[in-house]
């Protein structure tokens, strides 16, 4: 197998996830993309560590899936909170910041 | 019953390495293929709790390409906390907010040429750039990585940052409490 089959199916994942947080107005489908984002980096740090026969990349990529784990409770809490304020999650009506 | 099976095993004819990688490459192509329709189908669906189903297609092909790269922790890892964890979060949080959008068909897509546009040069830059790298670098691990081997790195070299995940788990708990918390 050839190191670059798993980079290159990295990043068209990669890239679906960031069409995916760029278009989807639901707070719930901007985090769901945002996990395929992360996940398509797990592929890529795994694919590394074999590539390399080192045990690190592993590793990192297992803080990445704590650190995934972490992201989506917060997220989700906030978007909980949002539907009690607001009655909706849509995050294209979320301009209170004028930012 | 079992020893039967075993020799039923050690009687068949072990597969040449040159197998091995046909049955790989396919094995990969048939992954990359499901995974990429699923990721696509994730991103345009209209209705959100298909889109979670989508993402466990997608989540379950990742494993597959961790065995396949010889990482069966991190395989077995992704299985647990990513489709018996996190994809449950989801749904729970699709119900909780379930009749916001009412039928998805609000789902506006005005930057939809602009999204299509960035993520076309996000591939093709980073393709073009791993083509240009890594023009035909094998992938020739001998042996997969075992559980010990990551758990020694984890609690030997990767100690500090292993504590580190461990109160940021913990502080993400009490974090989503207090905000999601009802009275302010």
């Amino acid at each position: 197998m050839l190191l670059n089959q798993f980079l290159i199916l990295s990043a068209v994942l990669f890239s679906i996830g960031v069409y995916g947080v760029l278009t989807r107005r639901n707070g719930v489908m901007v985090l769901m993309s945002i996990e395929l984002i992360l996940n398509s980096v797990n592929i890529n740090l795994v694919a590394f560590a074999a590539f390399r026969e080192a045990i690190p990349g592993e590793v990192f990529a297992l803080f990445v899936i704590a650190v995934a784990a972490a992201e989506v409770g917060v997220g989700l809490a906030m978007v909980l909170l949002l539907y009690r304020n607001r009655r909706n999650i849509d995050l294209a009506g979320i301009d209170s910041m004028k930012g | 019953m079992t020893g039967f099976f075993l020799s039923q095993i050690q009687g068949l004819d072990p597969l040449t390495s040159d197998e091995v990688l046909v049955a790989q490459n396919v094995f990969f192509a048939l992954i990359a293929l499901v995974m990429i329709l699923a990721a696509l189908k994730m991103v345009t669906t209209e209705n959100i709790v298909h889109a979670a189903l989508y993402l466990v297609i997608v989540l379950a092909g990742a494993a597959g390409m961790f065995i396949l790269l010889g990482a069966e922790f991190v395989a077995v890892t992704q299985i647990l906390v990513y489709i018996g964890a996190i994809i449950v979060l989801f749904l729970f949080g699709i119900m909780l907010t379930k009749g916001s959008f009412g039928t998805e068909e609000g789902e506006l897509r005005e930057r939809n040429r602009m999204a299509v546009l960035v993520a076309v040069l996000i591939v093709a830059v980073t393709s073009g750039s791993f083509i240009d790298s890594f023009r035909d670098a094998e992938l020739n691990r001998q042996a997969p990585s075992t559980t010990a081997d990551i758990g020694d790195s984890i609690f030997g070299q990767f100690i500090i940052p292993f504590e580190a995940i461990s109160v940021l788990l913990l502080a993400a708990l009490i974090g989503s409490v207090v905000i999601a918390r009802r009275d302010q």
